[in-house]
């Protein structure tokens, strides 16, 4: 892991207590990976004994959060933090709260999946899009997750870039759930908590993407939030 | 009946989140260095520098031990005439006068820039006597005048009301912070344009570096200061414009909150977030 954008300090243990942080957020982050697909799984499987596990495991996730919003806090008041390090604090804590997110929405997905569960009759043929775009977010996030571990934003606008595909399959899925709800409204409940679903996906990637905007911060000192794709671009290019 | 344009909010937003920033008003400097060059014997400790101080701002000068920050502090106020073997090539704009010209009568350009050095030096005579004595080498002697000056000056120091009662009493007794702030106010008693801070409170606790912060910060209603610390958190709580020198060169000079925030050279980056270069 490329050490050389938080090592350096003359003190030795700042350098420690930064790469501590780095390393309980990435933690942090593949926890919520693996919540994310382990709730598309007990969606898609009906595993309720899976979903359970995801809802317990959410807690693990707020710990985190937590303790890294601690540690954050520390240093700031007790090493006034300037320049890289100072934006590194500030995306942490923004970081943590996106994952935070992210992780609560891995909890709807599994409590949809016990929903489901009761009146699932075997109709499999929503979920092959649903996982294609559950795919696309994790994708999403894994790759913004990696460049906080490697402090690079190289590349980082394909990752944005990919919230646009998110969102068309988002509305695809969305069109196709209407027209079953038109076809039998006996089919209202079941599409209602696939809704949910597809919208949580749909968030996970914003937040996802909300990441690369506060990585271009860390880097670049730049604040890129609400800007387009394109004008993001226009930025990263300079 | 009034009509409201429900489509927009009535709240002026960007006055409110924007307010008036302090760099937004069009920066008048007050002191230009223009290529600048100093020698201590055959020793270059200064490297051509080019900068401007702004008007009624504070500007801090940063950087590590022998960086040439007090050096070039002194050079504006021509403190370094008197160090032996010095030789300064280059120009120091006070309002467009170059102050190393030969007709610049230094004791009278001294008046204009007042100077407080890290440890407090009050006369040994009482604190009346500090504050008036620049008045009275000018020979004003008027009584009322004096009382004035030295109630407007401790008051400018924000003294006046911890000694107002004990002005005749010896300035060596009073609290090392209290002493700055008297130094302080005998500077300013002779109405200077430009005070020159050289760490004024490194020699301070904690509370006392506190109040003469708090003062800096009301003195630039009315001065052009220019400050050296070592402080770097001190540096960014009172300066509005901060310059980093390394090496006898300046590296870099901005608005404080982007030099702290997003410093444009790696060099600054690595001093001010503790780094080894």
């Amino acid at each position: 892991m490329d050490n050389s954008k938080i090592a350096h300090h003359i003190s030795e243990n700042f350098n420690k207590e930064l790469e501590d942080i780095r390393n309980k957020v990435l933690t942090m982050g593949g926890l919520v990976e693996q919540q994310i697909e382990q709730s598309i799984h007990a969606l898609t499987s009906g595993d309720i004994e899976l979903a359970e596990l995801v809802i317990r495991q959410d807690n693990d996730i707020d710990e985190f959060e937590m303790i890294i919003d601690a540690e954050c806090t520390q240093i700031i008041a007790l090493r006034q933090p300037a320049a890289f390090d100072l934006r590194l604090l500030l995306v942490v804590l923004r970081i943590i709260n996106e994952l935070e997110r992210i992780g609560d929405l891995a909890e709807r997905i599994a409590k949809v999946a016990i929903q489901l569960s009761t009146t699932n009759e075997g109709r499999t043929d929503e979920y092959h899009e649903l996982k294609h775009m559950a795919g696309l977010v994790k994708e999403m996030l894994h790759a913004s997750l990696d460049n906080f571990a490697r402090m690079s934003i190289d590349g980082i606008t394909s990752i944005t870039g990919s919230d646009a595909a998110v969102d068309r399959e988002y509305a695809s899925i969305i069109r196709q759930l209407i027209t079953q709800m038109m076809e039998d409204p006996r089919n209202i409940t079941r599409m209602l908590d696939m809704l949910w679903t597809v919208r949580a996906l749909e968030r996970i990637g914003d937040h996802s993407r909300y990441i690369c905007e506060h990585l271009i911060y860390m880097v670049k000192g730049e604040d890129v939030r609400h800007l387009s794709q394109e004008e993001l671009e226009k930025i990263m290019s300079k | 009946m009034a009509t409201h344009d429900t489509r927009s909010h009535s709240l002026d937003v960007s006055a409110i989140l924007r307010g008036q920033s302090k760099y937004d008003e069009p920066i008048e400097p007050c002191i230009k260095v223009e290529n600048l060059n100093l020698f201590y014997g055959e020793k270059q400790a200064l490297h051509g520098i080019n900068m401007e101080m702004p008007k009624k701002k504070v500007t801090a000068f940063i950087g590590p031990s022998g960086c040439g920050k007090s050096t070039l502090l002194r050079c504006i106020n021509r403190m370094n005439d008197l160090v032996d073997n010095v030789t300064i090539e280059g120009k120091i704009l006070l309002h467009d006068d170059n102050i190393y010209d030969k007709s610049v009568n230094v004791a009278a350009l001294r008046r204009r820039i007042g100077m407080v050095f890290q440890k407090p030096n009050p006369f040994p005579k009482s604190i009346f006597e500090n504050v008036t004595y620049g008045l009275r080498i000018q020979g004003i002697n008027d009584k009322r005048i004096l009382e004035e000056t030295v109630e407007t000056s401790l008051r400018g120091a924000a003294l006046w009301d911890e000694v107002k009662d004990r002005l005749n009493d010896n300035a060596l007794g009073l609290s090392g912070g209290q002493q700055q702030r008297l130094v302080i106010a005998r500077a300013i008693a002779i109405a200077p344009e430009v005070l020159l801070l050289d760490e004024p409170a490194s020699a301070l606790d904690p509370i006392s570096t506190l109040k003469i912060e708090e003062l800096i910060n009301e003195l630039k209603e009315k001065y052009t200061i220019v400050i050296v610390t070592h402080n770097m958190q001190q540096a960014a709580r009172v300066s509005d414009y901060t310059a980093f020198m390394y090496m006898g060169d300046l590296i870099e000079i901005g608005a404080t909150t982007q030099i702290f925030t997003k410093p444009a050279k790696k060099q600054t980056e690595d001093y001010i977030t503790g780094r080894y270069g």
